[in-house]
């Protein structure tokens, strides 16, 4: 007992405080994103090769990503702080050897994304102001609950991947995961809500038989005006479906929809007013 | 047995496997991951665009199940000849680099972004069959190089070595592929019939129909080389040109099979075994047998992977493999 008090005593009093970290390397482009929002930029370090949001990250060094960190590049920045996913064992096992203090983290759902932003801003010393971000989202996604609220939910699939100009390899959102949040929240039901996965592989019949009255794609690489109009022809084919004959098939080609980070908020509303267009009074 | 006719054995066996052909086609749309009325698919009073069961049958099943029906035929006979033609009964269509080329092909169209349509085929399964016809056409120019004719042991350790090398090389273009790329790219490499439309059938067609004219005249060039080159030759067969009609013929085959429906394994090594061990081992009766039994079996096989996970759907890849591993195993085992 008297042993236990004494190692409690010593963390209590021995340790200061330590300070905000000021070289933080982050390979996960959603954390990134609320550093930079939270006022925390300048402590980065570097980022992941495949962050390019916000603007501010163009500049910074890369360091590899979720499949290929660069552990070598990454100890050579002396960091005090690397964000790194919870599935990087090898890489956590490593710096923690090398003594580099990490921040882990989760890929889950919706609520998720703001406990996380309060947590690196616990984390970084911009407490206060990542509980302001935080709030903030949090609003403005119970408005958008508040707008469509009583109004029927719409059947609808989101599309992650296909074979470009074809229905072959469709992988779309199953019940559970961010993307299945996201589409709940703004007033949609998952055509695939049942299926307990991150991601479903769609078959014609699937999605045939599923109905869809929406199709949302959300596909970065159809960025202009003829490919997205090319890639929505592709679905005529199943002309029974009603996303088809209503003519409601979007696709999304910013990233921001896909990315668990401060712009959530703003994504559950693109996703609400595609969805429920009645609602916010087109 | 042995005093019977060629033409006895052929009306006494092929009408079965026919039948079993048939059964399989007809039976395959009927089943699936949904409940649907046949009899609302197949109503013409309502209009196509309505009716989801007649899409469903017409639009999702039909196109699979011949899809199925042609990829298993070409994908069988593809392997019977090889194995004539290598005198290897461990030989598949793929064994000579085919599916390595196209995997690759279909790689590069995937991580590059290739979005272009070649004659109604989309960019992955048009640059699978450039990729294809790539690796043979390597593999062909190295056996014949340094012999007169075509040297089998070339052409497996050259197909062997391109195998090896074109997966090296599709290990290097992952690098480059994202999330979502490295999803399709692993996606298209299982093997998926769920072709969506008959667009891919009709351009895969006349290729299909040129390698069967071939395979039928190969029958009994095939039979010829089984008891060994020099022999054949004394029975008057021309046989250089008959192993480069077997090697081309099943080349393509493989390749459009691959551009239908990806590299589906193991249907090229269980059919011609099993049929040989039913019907002897005469090409005559071995080829038009394993037409007609591999595409039963791979329509029955695309069955199970439709209904087996429902309501999700299996890529029929998975099912073959599941399968085939084991026999081949048993195979080898049988043979030592």
């Amino acid at each position: 007992m008297k042993y236990l008090l004494a190692i409690l005593a010593a963390a209590l009093l021995s340790s200061p405080p330590a300070p905000p970290p000021a070289r933080i390397v982050c390979l996960v482009p959603a954390v990134t994103e609320t550093l930079f929002a939270i006022g925390a930029g300048a402590q980065v370090a570097a980022v992941s090769s495949f962050d390019n949001y916000p603007p501010d990250v163009a500049g910074l060094q890369r360091v590899g990503a979720l499949l290929d960190p660069d552990v070598e590049r990454i100890l050579s920045l002396r960091p005090d702080l690397v964000v790194v996913y919870a599935s990087q064992a090898d890489l956590r096992t490593q710096l923690g050897r090398a003594g580099v203090p990490t921040y882990v983290y989760t890929h889950a759902g919706l609520p998720d994304v703001t406990t996380t932003i309060r947590e690196v801003g616990e984390r970084t010393g911009h407490g206060a102001s990542a509980s302001q971000l935080a709030g903030t989202i949090e609003r403005r996604i119970a408005t958008v609950r508040h707008t469509i609220d009583g109004l029927r939910k719409i059947p609808a699939l989101v599309v992650f991947e296909r074979e470009p100009l074809s229905l072959r390899g469709i992988y779309a959102s199953g019940g559970i995961g961010f993307i299945h949040d996201l589409l709940e929240a703004a007033g949609g039901r998952n055509v695939f809500a049942d299926v307990k996965q991150e991601a479903v592989q769609a078959t014609t019949e699937l999605v045939l038989a599923r109905r869809p009255e929406v199709i949302l794609e959300l596909r970065p690489a159809v960025t202009t005006e003829t490919d997205r109009r090319r890639e929505i022809a592709a679905w005529d084919r199943l002309g029974s479906l009603p996303a088809v004959r209503s003519k409601r098939i979007y696709i999304f080609s910013d990233q921001k929809m896909s990315i668990a980070g401060p712009r959530v908020g703003e994504v559950v509303e693109t996703l609400a007013r595609t969805l429920h267009p009645e609602a916010f009074g087109r | 047995m042995t005093t019977t006719t060629l033409g006895g054995r052929m009306w006494r066996t092929l009408p079965w496997f026919a039948a079993l052909a048939i059964l399989a086609i007809a039976g395959g749309p009927l089943v699936g991951s949904t409940h649907i009325s046949l009899r609302r698919a197949l109503d013409p009073t309502l209009p196509f665009a309505d009716n989801v069961d007649a899409q469903i049958f017409f639009v999702a099943r039909l196109p699979r199940t011949l899809a199925g029906a042609m990829v298993g035929s070409m994908l069988a006979c593809a392997g019977v000849v090889f194995q004539g033609l290598l005198r290897n009964p461990l030989a598949t269509p793929f064994t000579l680099g085919v599916s390595a080329g196209a995997a690759l092909g279909a790689m590069l169209a995937i991580t590059f972004g290739w979005s272009f349509a070649w004659l109604g085929i989309p960019a992955a399964p048009a640059a699978s069959f450039i990729g294809s016809l790539v690796a043979v056409g390597i593999v062909y120019a190295l056996a014949q190089a340094r012999h007169r004719g075509l040297s089998t042991n070339v052409l497996l350790l050259a197909g062997v070595t391109m195998n090896a090398f074109f997966s090296a090389l599709i290990l290097f273009v992952q690098y480059f592929a994202d999330f979502g790329q490295t999803y399709r790219i692993l996606r298209w490499l299982m093997g998926d019939l769920d072709v969506s439309s008959y667009e891919p059938l009709v351009t895969a067609l006349p290729l299909v129909l040129v390698s069967f004219a071939v395979f039928a005249w190969l029958a009994r060039p095939l039979n010829l080389l089984s008891l060994g080159p020099e022999s054949a030759g004394t029975h008057g067969l021309d046989v250089t040109r008959a192993q480069r009609a077997a090697f081309v013929s099943a080349s393509l085959a493989t390749g459009a099979a691959v551009s239908v429906g990806g590299p589906v394994g193991f249907v090229g090594i269980i059919i011609p075994h099993l049929v040989r061990l039913m019907v002897g081992s005469d090409h005559r009766l071995v080829l038009p047998a394993s037409a007609l039994f591999g595409a039963a079996f791979l329509v029955g096989c695309d069955v199970i992977a439709r209904t087996v996970m429902a309501p999700v759907e299996l890529p029929v890849g998975v099912i073959t493999a599941l399968i085939g591993g084991p026999f081949f195993l048993w195979l080898l085992l049988r043979r030592a």
